[in-house]
């Protein structure tokens, strides 16, 4: 990262613990460089975020007021906090099991609700932290830790379960898009409402070590391959089989 | 910062409320300007009254959330934005808040949680009264802490003791309980209000360590999200900033000890039983909480009537335990009868206060969803006198 934006961090709380080639440490600066480019002042930012390797991605590195919540529930937190103090601007980040699994009742409550946070969702397809069990998130066949013949259920798309609960910004990106993630960040800050990003983000140690895609350039070159942006494709389109679709799928006005 | 008189929300004088409305009232006179709740019998009617007070007032942030873990969550979040910050629930929502009061125990972040008991186990019978959650609300998160928690025996004391129960979470910055049960929720008497309300509010100085102090029972000063301190929270052990120190011994045997030392070495500030009839010799000395202690008092009244030296302790705090009133009017006692609505719970902190006299402790057990009528306690005292 650049050191112009090092007074976003604390860097005394580096190196990140993150592991090398994961892909949160590139989520972590890209949304650095998206709040930099609105030049909002971060002492007006609340960062809230749950338990899982996402959710040091915001505490302690950024220099803000960062709210580290129980397994789960970091949206339901940062209602109480937008809610009593709109000022805040409020971003909630996580990972797939933290906002999509056990806090997934908390996750279309607030879509439902259209209430005004940023809630960027992780996801790295399985639990990280934990060693590498299967998620809500991890593709049907998968091998983890806890499906050594292959997942046998399929997994969410985390877009359209938001959309459907009523979300007015829903998008995806991935890390290695890092500049179109970073437009996308950006406009979900600056989205009123309840605006959500899933970020597929690399866990090279547990996902791509039983995957086929062990190094970091491997989870990388996956999403490259897999990844279809949604302004060459449409939703439904057979050309999509099989791939996973990046771009703004929602971007409505405050209801 | 610290206390201060405030004008009460309301004209002083006289109002007939259920013990439910009368908590609600006695949260928006303590300054609660935000509730979050999930609805449960018997304590909905709390949710309802401050939904209701804070359309009328105009001012106060309400929100009914999707569940009871959300509910807890958002008072947190609020919390820390600065609000006096409460939510109520009955014993099914009170369990799966837990997680989230040891958050904020860990956190350190003042709110109060009501719990109107109900009976159970599990769904049980929800308009039914018991005292079944007093040792999970001692003992129910996990880890290592101390907790308070208060016992409303009526509805003058579910506006009283909830104003305390702020005053204590904000002066401790901790999750204060007001656990009180279903026959003193819905009970409908008259409350008296007053003109001036004490209040506590926490110090927010900033530039100071927020999670750390010099003296092992210190309580920091809490400033909010947004005043520009970047604070640092989180519910993992962390050092007097916040950062996280997950495998550092010393940090996390500190932190413990003060959590802990920070309430009992102020438990005389905390500490509230009242004796009657109970400042002699006695025959029996009932210790009583909650509705029970109604009852019980009645049942004093006619034991006397009938001769008996009987006397009530009446414990208006269930933690930190009056171990020292308990003893003190204890051991005057030839015998100390505790009626409870549950198989016993309070009656293992009175033996334990009675250490080398506990074969003089005695429980009466009802839990049949039925309160305590004065004279199966009558009918116990006379037992025990004649044994
Ligand atoms: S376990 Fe996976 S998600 Fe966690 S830090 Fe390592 S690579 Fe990243």
């Amino acid at each position: 990262m650049s050191r112009q934006l090092y007074g976003y961090l604390r860097t005394e709380s580096f190196p990140t613990p993150f592991c090398s080639g994961c892909g949160h440490g590139t989520l972590m600066a890209a949304l650095i460089r998206a709040i930099n480019s609105l030049s909002w002042d971060m002492s007006e930012m609340l960062f809230v975020s749950g338990i899982g390797c996402a959710g040091w991605i915001p505490s302690p590195h950024y220099a803000a007021d960062t709210l580290h919540t129980t397994h789960g529930r970091p949206i339901a937190f940062a209602t109480g906090a937008k809610l009593f103090n709109p000022r805040l601007k409020v971003v909630v980040i996580g990972g797939d099991g933290d906002i999509a699994s056990i806090g997934g009742n908390h996750l279309i409550h607030a879509a439902r609700r259209n209430i005004d946070l940023t809630v960027i969702c992780a996801n790295n397809m399985i639990y990280g932290m934990t060693g590498g069990q299967v998620a809500a998130t991890t593709p049907p066949g998968a091998i983890t830790a806890t499906t050594e013949a292959g997942n046998p259920d399929r997994a969410f798309d985390l877009c359209r379960l938001v959309e459907a609960a009523g979300a007015t910004y829903v998008a995806r990106s991935t890390v290695y898009h890092v500049v179109h993630l970073v437009k996308i960040l950006k406009n979900a800050l600056q989205h009123r409402g309840f605006a959500f990003v899933e970020v597929l983000s690399s866990c090279p140690t547990h996902y791509g070590r039983r995957n086929g895609a062990a190094s970091p350039t491997d989870m990388l070159n996956l999403y490259k391959g897999l990844c279809v942006g949604l302004d060459s494709a449409s939703r439904d389109s057979a050309t999509v089989q099989g791939k996973i679709l990046i771009g703004e799928f929602v971007r409505g006005d405050r209801a | 910062m610290g206390w201060s008189t405030v004008r009460a929300p309301l004209s002083p004088g006289r109002h007939l409320w259920q013990g439910d409305e009368a908590c609600a009232e006695g949260a928006i006179a303590a300054g609660c300007r935000f509730y979050a709740g999930y609805p449960i019998t018997p304590a909905s009617e709390i949710m309802q009254w401050m939904a209701h007070r804070f359309h009328e007032m105009g001012e106060g942030i309400f929100i009914q959330m999707e569940d009871e873990i959300a509910s807890v969550a958002s008072v947190i979040g609020a919390s820390w934005a600065g609000a006096k910050a409460m939510t109520a629930t009955s014993g099914p929502g009170f369990t799966l808040m837990l997680e989230n009061i040891g958050y904020a125990i860990m956190t350190e972040t003042p709110c109060v949680v009501v719990d109107v008991q109900r009976a159970g186990p599990s769904t049980g019978q929800a308009t039914r009264p018991a005292s079944g959650d007093v040792m999970e609300a001692r003992w129910g998160a996990h880890g290592d802490f101390e907790i308070i928690a208060l016992s409303p025996w009526s509805a003058q004391e579910m506006f009283d003791l909830t104003v305390r129960a702020f005053n204590l979470a904000e002066r401790f910055r901790v999750p204060v309980f007001v656990l009180a049960d279903e026959a003193v929720g819905h009970m409908r008497e008259n409350v008296v209000t007053p003109a001036e309300i004490q209040v506590y509010e926490r110090e927010r100085s900033a530039g100071l360590a927020p999670f750390g102090s010099e003296a092992d029972d210190g309580v920091p000063p809490m400033p909010a999200f947004g005043q520009g301190e970047r604070l640092l929270v989180t519910g993992s052990t962390h050092d007097p900033w916040g950062y996280r120190k997950v495998s550092d011994s010393a940090v996390q045997d500190r932190l413990t000890r003060r959590l802990v030392q920070k309430i009992r070495a102020h438990q005389g500030e905390i500490i509230a039983a009242e004796p009657y009839m109970a400042d002699e010799e006695l025959d029996v000395l009932v210790v009583a909480y909650g509705f029970t202690a109604r009852s019980a008092r009645h049942a004093v009244k006619l034991a006397r009537q009938a001769g008996i030296r009987a006397g009530l302790l009446r414990l208006i705090t269930f933690f930190p335990f009056a171990e020292e009133a308990v003893l003190r009017h204890g051991e005057k006692a030839r015998n100390i009868l505790i009626p409870e609505m549950n198989q016993g719970q309070v009656v293992r902190e009175v033996q334990r206060a009675m250490a080398g006299n506990a074969n003089r402790v005695h429980l009466y057990a009802q839990t049949n969803g039925e309160v305590i009528c004065p004279l199966r306690i009558l009918s116990e005292i006379k037992r025990l006198v004649e044994t």
